[in-house]
């Protein structure tokens, strides 16, 4: 339905600022997986191998910092949403 | 000291508080009261039944002897729920769109309504939660034993059976009493959901409150735990990354697809923007529960004797040390994942069962069609308490037979690997057009078998199912068939193994499967559905029907919805077509709200065949089509908007036709009225005529003679003065001009007056009444009310044509009105006739009862005069006629409610 004439090319700000939430949301999962994959590459040195509490506190920070982002993403998500149910939805995927 | 009585006290007492909490949460629901219920948070709290026992009790005992791979089991949910935007909130979307009730409903609606495919999940979902549900009791059963342990008044170690036993029996009677209190899956479980969430709370207090103890209380502080982690035996990280990536896939992919999951989900959901909230809260709550897992289990490691049950560590540290209130609070914790869990699986998987099972058999053996009348609400609920039942007990014959030997994380990680076979199925349904059920099923089939040789029965050892030459050499001697190294990939881990080659090959068969078979129209319609939720949110798929049907289709509705549910369903459609009565245009907009409200009580697949039964088949509009290809939307919404008009018209046409057929109708009977009226009128006059002629020329009559004619013509006069009488009563009737006496009396002597002013009850004619119902005081006009039921009995007298006539007169109060049914056992009256009945002059079939058909239009003129109305009610077991009175006129109401 790309080719609707009456689709507007360039959008308000607000649906403009939602859109790109829906990106970063969408994106949101692949960091996620990319940032709790890079402990695999940690293997230290045969005398001092890498260690448990280094992770663990490393992936909680991880943890933390998808936390606020998806809180971050969701409430732009749900604040934008609310005004303009009809029009909101994602098209052409 | 009597740690032990204290523990059973303590537990006993959560029990009946959650008892209590569910009950009272059920209450406010059902009021309307308790906004709260549905507020953001609870729902994310709900979502933690995914943290079961295993996670509580197992997670610590995972870490002790693989280091941080449990986080795994976290870091998948937590993945799938950021990234929520993609897949849960189309799922939420299209599974309250098209009414969803479990993982298996949401497969077969996505691939044609197909029941063999919700049978195939419902098989692999119950053989997958089995385990899981065993696991539960195990954890609490050995929970229980470590408190025997410490417990020195305790001389024997006691029963262990027994206490699993009670725990399974007190767990199905939770379930039954809070999960199945109504049919419609779609109505949330509001006790339910609350209890679990309060769970949620429990469990994580505990696990945080053992946690800070240990780091804390034990630890001596955050640098010396982290000190005792660098010292212990899990020390250095050294995951493979085969492992580390396959659970994290296989925990995201168990949290989408499994049942329990599905049902808090999604058939729970209440509102799409709860997902906003849960996206942050849930990783959140998932952190903090595996925020202190490393530290206990260091700390277990370091401090208790080394052949201590690892898994156990969260309770026989705070027991070591001497806190028995602590430890106390873990086993609640412990003992409400457990509980949570097997609630909400039980009820997830029994309403996959009864729906795709046990009612499709059902309906299949008691008569084969779906137009049989009476009740089956009951056989679906009872279908639901009686799997539920044997769920429970499947999952503690499990715990039995497999004597609890395990490591709890090792039966957790084989219940995912079966779930996750529905994955492919599921997420090629959700975002690829393509995939068809032919495809489905022969994914799902593969990635089961798959599981089932590799994983799931080796599990139980070598020698125990699959006999150890099968391990050695492979299955018929062929070494590439071994289950643990299946095409020659040895020494890979065993769950990983059997994780990718089910998976592969699943996703592999689904996938050419689908691109090789062809699609049947209903599957491409859902398919659109599905994929393009958000662009479509009606459901496409028209029935076209006749009005034959409407009274088919009320008797089947009746006995899924209930009659009462089933009435308002209909007359409000009808009401909306500007029709009157029960029984609605059977359009393709009511069609589908129909089966809507169908699959709610019985599943999608079971609901579209029932309504295919009795409509036919399901035509594909060209307007559903343009869904499915939208390359060529222009020409066809053109003529899209052409079928419409010539299905509007063809609708209006009939409409027409019916119109008509009524009015030439009563014009015959108006000329047969009046024929009839002059035929009356002439017999009593031709007999008066001869008889007073008689009286006049005859001399010598005797005194009995002339007393006989005499009475004779007296009859006659009579008879048509009563005729005369009834005209009259209807010319005022309608004219308005009626007078009514305000009386007050009783429903019930109104009713007795009646019935003796037509002879009574008889052997010949029985006449069943409700008497307790019928204490209700009226205000009205009661010798015009009575007229109304002397007039519906006497037609009941008249053409009730059973062998054993019997009427059935039931009152019952409703919101606001006042229902008095008069239901005979005869034949019923056939549909062409229920149109005309009420009108004037009309009789059914030949004048052999006499009368001049006036009766009922009188009946129809009164009950609208009194503010109320009659109406035929089809569907019942014979001719039935509803007189309803506005509540107003009651002035009390003792009886019925």
């Amino acid at each position: 339905m790309n080719d609707d004439p009456n689709r507007p090319v360039f959008l308000e700000r607000r649906t403009y600022r939602r859109r790109r939430m829906a990106d970063a949301a969408s994106l949101l999962p692949v960091l996620g997986v990319a940032l709790t994959s890079i402990p695999l590459l940690w293997h230290g040195t045969p005398e001092n191998p890498a260690s448990t509490t280094d992770v663990m506190l490393y992936l909680f920070g991880v943890w933390v910092l998808l936390v606020v982002l998806s809180a971050i993403v969701s409430r732009t998500l749900g604040n934008v949403g609310t005004q303009n149910r009809d029009n909101d939805q994602p098209k052409g995927r | 000291m009597a740690t032990l009585n204290l523990l059973v006290l303590v537990c006993l007492s959560y029990v009946v508080f959650l008892f209590i909490v569910a009950f009272a949460a059920d209450r406010a629901a059902r009021d309307g009261r308790g906004a709260w219920l549905r507020s953001p948070l609870v729902y994310t709290l709900s979502l933690s039944i995914y943290c079961t026992a295993w996670t509580f009790y197992g997670a610590v005992g995972f870490a002790a002897r693989s280091g941080l791979e449990f986080i795994t089991i976290y870091l998948g949910p937590t993945l799938v729920m950021i990234g929520w935007w993609w897949t849960l909130r189309k799922m939420v979307r299209i599974g309250r769109s098209q009414r969803i009730t479990s993982i298996a409903d949401m497969i077969s609606s996505r691939y044609g309504k197909s029941n063999l495919l919700a049978v195939l999940v419902t098989l692999i979902a119950v053989i997958g939660t089995t385990p899981y549900i065993a696991l539960q009791l195990q954890s609490v059963t050995l929970s229980f034993g470590a408190f025997t342990e410490i417990d020195p008044t305790i001389r024997e170690i006691e029963n262990e059976q027994s206490t699993a036993f009670l725990v399974a029996v007190g767990l199905a009677l939770f379930t039954i009493l809070f999960g199945t209190r109504n049919l419609d899956a779609n109505e949330r479980h509001h006790g339910v959901v609350i209890a679990i969430a309060l769970e949620a709370v429990v469990k994580l207090f505990a696990l945080l409150a053992v946690g800070v103890f240990v780091v804390w209380g034990l630890g001596e502080g955050v640098g010396h735990t982290l000190g005792r982690i660098d010292a212990s035996n899990i020390a250095t990280w050294d995951v493979p990354g085969s492992r580390w990536a396959g659970l994290i896939f296989l925990s995201a992919a168990a949290f989408l697809c499994l049942p329990r999951m599905f049902q808090v989900m999604v058939v729970e959901n209440e509102n799409e923007g709860h997902l906003r909230t849960a996206a942050w809260a849930f990783p959140t709550y998932l952190m903090l529960m595996s925020l202190f897992v490393i530290p206990i289990a260091a700390v277990g490691l370091e401090l208790l004797p080394s052949g201590a049950n690892p898994d156990l560590f969260v309770l026989t540290l705070p027991l070591m040390a001497g806190q028995e209130s602590l430890a106390i609070l873990s086993f609640l914790g412990g003992f409400s994942s457990a509980t949570s869990m097997v609630i909400v699986a039980a009820i997830a998987l029994s309403t996959m069962v009864s729906n795709h099972i046990v009612m499709p058999l059902f309906l299949r053996f008691t008569g084969g069609t779906a137009v049989v009348s009476g009740d089956v609400r009951h056989v679906a609920l009872l279908a639901r308490r009686l799997s539920i039942a044997g769920i429970v007990l499947l999952g503690y014959l499990y715990f039995r037979l497999s004597g609890g030997g395990t490591a709890l994380a090792a039966i957790g990680l084989v219940s995912f690997a079966g779930v996750a076979q529905f994955l492919p199925a599921l997420w090629g349904g959700l975002f690829w057009r393509g995939a068809t059920r032919i495809g489905a099923l022969s994914g799902l089939l593969v990635g089961f078998a798959i599981w089932l040789y590799c994983l799931f029965l080796p599990s139980f050892g070598p020698g125990v199912i699959l006999p150890r030459e099968v391990f050695d050499e492979g299955l018929l001697g062929l070494s590439w068939l071994r289950p643990q190294a299946l095409f020659g990939t040895e020494g890979m881990d065993k769950v990983v193994h059997a994780v990718m080659w089910s998976m592969l090959l699943n996703t592999a068969a689904f996938f050419f499967v689908s691109i090789f078979s062809f699609p049947k129209p209903l599957e491409r319609l859902q398919g659109a559905q599905f994929v393009n939720v958000f662009d479509h949110s009606r459901t496409a798929g028209s029935w076209t029907g006749g009005l034959a049907q409407s009274e088919d289709l009320m008797v089947m509705a009746q006995r899924i919805l209930g009659s009462a549910e089933a009435q308002a369903l209909f007359s409000d459609v009808a009401r909306q077509q500007g029709l009157s009565g029960y029984l609605p245009e059977p359009s393709p907009d009511f069609l589908q709200k129909l089966e809507r409200e169908l699959s709610g009580s019985v599943g999608a697949a079971t609901a579209h065949a029932m309504i295919s039964q009795i409509v036919g088949r399901a035509t594909v509009s060209v307007e559903d089509l343009m869904a499915v290809a939208d390359e060529t939307a222009q020409i066809m919404e053109y003529s899209s908007r052409l079928e419409a008009k010539s299905n509007e018209q063809a609708r209006t046409a009939r409409q027409l036709r019916v119109a008509n057929e009524k009015l030439t109708k009563l014009s015959v009977q108006k000329d047969a009225f009046l024929s009839q009226v002059s035929h009356e009128l002439r017999t009593p006059m031709t007999s008066i005529r001869a008889f007073s002629e008689i009286l006049r020329d005859s001399d010598g009559l005797t005194a009995t003679e002339q007393e006989k004619y005499s009475s004779i013509i007296h009859d006659e006069s009579l008879r048509l003065t009563r005729l005369l009488d009834d005209l009259l009563d209807l010319t005022v009737l309608e004219s308005g001009q009626v007078m009514l006496n305000s009386q007050t009396g009783t429903l019930s002597a109104t009713l007795d007056h009646a019935i003796s002013a037509t002879g009574g009850t008889s052997k010949k004619f029985q006449i069943l009444r409700e008497s307790l119902n019928e204490q209700i005081t009226l205000k009205t006009d009661i010798d015009r009310l009575a007229q109304v039921f002397i007039n519906l009995i006497a037609n009941a007298q008249k053409y009730c044509d059973a062998k054993s006539p019997k009427l059935n007169i039931q009152c019952k109060m409703e919101q606001d009105r006042l229902v008095v049914d008069f239901i005979d056992n005869g034949s019923g009256i056939a549909l062409e006739d229920q149109v005309v009945i009420f009108e004037k002059f009309s009789r059914i079939g030949e004048t052999k009862a006499g009368g001049a058909g006036l009766g009922l239009a009188i009946c129809r003129e009164i009950m609208e005069r009194l503010g109320g109305s009659v109406a035929y009610l089809p569907g019942q077991s014979g001719a039935a006629f509803r007189v309803v009175l506005p509540k107003s006129l009651c002035l009390s109401e003792q009886g019925p409610r």
